[in-house]
């Protein structure tokens, strides 16, 4: 990338008042009046106050704050699924504000993919017809819609599903339908809101990689919303963080993490410690494990089914005894290698439920080989520790943390 | 009391006026019509009671069988569908029958159903009743019909327009607690006795669920698909017929069975205006003490009920309770 960087979107002085009274509430708010009050006195709730910031063109910003700081409301604002209340903004130096209804319909069509939280597939459609809905309402020919629908759902990893419905899909699943049906019409920006959080940390990690890998490959500008500070770590180029509707920081993660801008932000990611509190029992997750007897096909079908490309392997009695890849066991399949025994891997990387995280943090694990923790009286497997579970948890603890401090 | 007199607002003379004026100036067109209406609809139960009434009972129930099977489950018919894609608009059809066809022979709640109501139409036929049975069965359609066709779309832009909605939920509150006779005393100046009269009273007092369930439809819809389906950049016309309409189906299919079920409720006072059919039987057997025909008469009735609701909820529920 130059240097230059071009602005995609630009939000200038944007303010949404949720109720009647917006001018006084607008008032209110320009005068430091706290959200609350400004609630109390004129029945109106601020969802964005005040919100400037620029979007360049193919960075994933990522906008990041609790629960009720107007994070999807200023993700609507963009594509004006909300109206906003004064202010502009910009998408591609047009002033999308001051469009009319058919004018922004346009704007939808050309420029917005929008990923939901719950993901919001259509229930009477199947995958393939989700996919192709965007295209569907632009009166697309049908063998290009049909093509392009089809390149969406390879790209997020869904081909052979087309004529599946979504409530027969895993929640991981449906959101790559709506990821597909976000990226079939081409938008420059995927816009998406808490996308993963629906979603159980291990499958959500793996949606995390793949929209990494998706964000270099097809250079797309991303808005994702999250409240989640690992999430927000792991896939912003920036990040910008709201609170009670305003923005308190914009800044690179390094930014955020080594120069907080405020109290507020602080509280976010002070939480360094806690590395030496935390024991393996708190970052790890519930492993999917086969029998010894089941042998490489049942261990490929499972790994399909977690979405990993390892399984643990226990005997009969459930004590852990190894691991196997999916290399390896497709081989032994393809080539008729009835040996299952022989492609389990031994060489695994264990510790106890109190083993320390401090400790886990100087061993090297990755997907493929995760920290496996076995019980403590005997050798049954109580669950793995990969990293997403050790952010996972991290960000936990500092949501807790940040809690407890707004309560005193 | 004389106070209460002069004070009394005249609300009835009004309407009084009101349908004086009507009578006047429009009932000879009205009269014209409703001759017309009334000789189709003749003609109409004519036709299906010179038919044999046994080959008649048999069409009948090879249709109730076809309705009530439940629906090919989804992934068959997308797998068909693909399999017939290349014949276009025939290939939907081969492809919806043989999916049809594949489900029905396993279907015991069709067959029951389709057993149930050729025994329940031989009965009626058998009571002697078949003339009177036919004749309601096509009053009830056809202000089935109407009351769908008028019901449905006006239920749609209750959804869609807040303001029409403020308008038309009073006035179906109005529709749906006035007593029935009330509507039988305006139609008959207009329409005379007959046919059509009976038709539009029923229509009146059946079309409320109809309007009601087909609006509840469409706003009960979760916000997100709405979202969704505004995010991509859909006029309101395209949300409403990929969207909206199709999720609505159910609660609309709902509304459907009451307002059948309703018209079903009309038709002894409907036969005070010329209903004619089962329920002028019963209001015979009413006025002159006959016990006996009078219940078998109501029989016919409760038969006609039956089939039709199990018809139509099947039809409602069987996307549904089928996985
Ligand atoms: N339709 C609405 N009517 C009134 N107030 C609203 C409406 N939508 C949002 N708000 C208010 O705007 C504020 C911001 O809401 P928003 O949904 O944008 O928060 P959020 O950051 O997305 O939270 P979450 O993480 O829970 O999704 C909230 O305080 C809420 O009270
Ligand atoms: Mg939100």
């Amino acid at each position: 990338m130059s240097n230059e960087k071009k602005v995609k979107v630009k939000i200038q002085d944007l303010y949404k008042v949720f109720g009647n009274n917006t001018a006084e509430a607008i008032e209110l708010a320009k005068k430091n009046t706290s959200k609350d009050e400004i609630l109390k006195k004129t029945k109106c709730a601020i969802g964005v106050n005040n919100a400037n910031f620029e979007i360049y063109e193919g960075e994933t910003l990522v906008v990041m704050g609790l629960s009720g700081s107007g994070k999807s409301t200023l993700l609507r604002c963009i594509n004006r699924l909300i109206e906003p209340t004064t202010g502009s903004i910009f998408i591609d130096n047009e002033d999308i504000t001051k469009f009319k209804n058919d004018e922004i319909i346009k704007v939808r069509r050309k420029k917005f993919g929008m990923v939901f939280q719950r993901f919001a597939l259509f229930p009477h459609r199947t995958v393939l017809q989700n996919t192709e809905y965007g295209l569907e309402i632009q009166e697309t020919d049908e063998k290009e819609m049909r093509e392009k629908a089809m390149n969406a759902l390879e790209l997020v990893g869904l081909k052979g599903w087309e004529n599946y419905f979504p409530e027969q899909l895993s929640g991981g699943m449906q959101q790559r339908v709506g990821l597909a049906r976000a990226l079939a019409i081409d938008p420059d920006i995927l816009l998406m809101d808490e996308a993963f959080s629906a979603l159980d940390p291990l499958i959500r990690s793996d949606m995390q990689d793949e929209l990494l890998e998706l964000a270099a490959s097809v250079h797309k500008t991303i808005i994702f919303i999250t409240h989640d500070l690992d999430e927000a770590l792991k896939l912003g180029d920036r990040i910008v963080l709201m609170k009670d509707g305003r923005v308190v920081q914009v800044g690179t993660p390094e930014d955020i993490l080594s120069n907080p801008a405020n109290d507020y932000v602080e509280k976010f990611v002070e939480n360094v410690d806690v590395i030496k509190v935390l024991t393996a029992k708190d970052v790890m997750v519930p492993a999917a494990k086969v029998f010894k007897k089941d042998g490489a096909r049942i261990a490929l079908r499972k790994m399909k089914e977690i979405g990993l490309p390892r399984v643990l392997v226990q005997n009969k009695d459930k004590e852990f005894v190894g691991l196997v890849k999916d290399t390896v066991a497709l081989k032994a399949v393809e080539t008729g290698n009835k040996d299952f025994e022989s492609i389990i891997e031994k060489d695994v990387q264990i510790v106890n439920m109190d083993t320390p995280l401090e400790h886990i943090l100087t061993l090297e694990l990755d997907d493929v080989h995760p920290v496996v923790v076995l019980q403590d009286d005997n050798k049954k497997v109580a669950g793995v520790i990969v990293h997403s579970s050790i952010m996972a948890s991290l960000a936990e603890r500092i949501k807790g943390g940040t809690k407890e401090d707004d309560n005193s | 009391m004389i106070i209460a007199k002069i004070l009394k607002i005249p609300i009835g003379d009004w309407i009084e006026t009101f349908f004086e004026f009507l009578n006047r100036n429009i009932s000879s067109f009205t009269k014209a019509f409703s001759e017309s209406f009334n000789n189709g609809v003749d003609n109409t139960i004519d036709l299906f009671v010179g038919i044999n009434p046994i080959l008649l009972i048999i069409i009948l129930s090879i249709i109730i069988f076809f309705l009530s099977s439940a629906k090919p489950n989804r992934i068959t018919k997308a797998n068909l569908r693909e399999k017939y894609s290349n014949i276009k608009f025939l290939g939907h059809f081969i492809a919806w029958f043989l999916g049809k066809t594949k489900i029905m022979i396993k279907d015991r709640y069709a067959i029951k159903m389709t057993i149930g109501s050729f025994i329940g139409l031989i009965f009626c036929w058998n009571l002697g009743m078949w003339e009177l049975t036919v004749s309601t069965i096509v009053l009830i359609l056809i202000a089935t019909l109407i009351s769908i066709l008028i019901g449905i779309p006006l239920g749609i832009l209750a959804a869609l327009y807040k303001k029409f909605y403020r308008i038309i939920i009073p006035i179906l509150d109005v529709m749906q607690t006035m007593p029935a006779f009330v509507y039988l005393i305006p139609v008959i100046p207009l329409f005379r006795i007959g046919k059509l009269s009976a038709v539009l009273a029923t229509v009146i007092f059946a079309i409320p669920p109809a309007i009601r369930l087909t609006c509840l439809g469409i706003k009960q819809l979760p916000e997100e698909l709405i979202e969704a389906a505004n995010a991509f950049g859909s006029t309101k016309k395209q949300k409403l017929i990929k969207v909206q309409l199709p999720l609505a189906v159910p609660t609309i299919m709902a509304g459907v069975n009451q307002t059948i079920m309703l018209s079903l409720s009309m038709v002894v006072i409907a036969s005070m205006i010329g209903a004619g059919g089962l329920g002028k039987q019963v209001l015979w057997a009413v006025q002159n003490l006959k016990v006996g025909a009078g219940f078998e008469a109501g029989l016919g009735v409760v038969i006609i009920a039956i089939i039709l609701d199990r018809v139509t909820q099947r039809i409602a529920g069987s996307g549904k309770n089928k996985k």
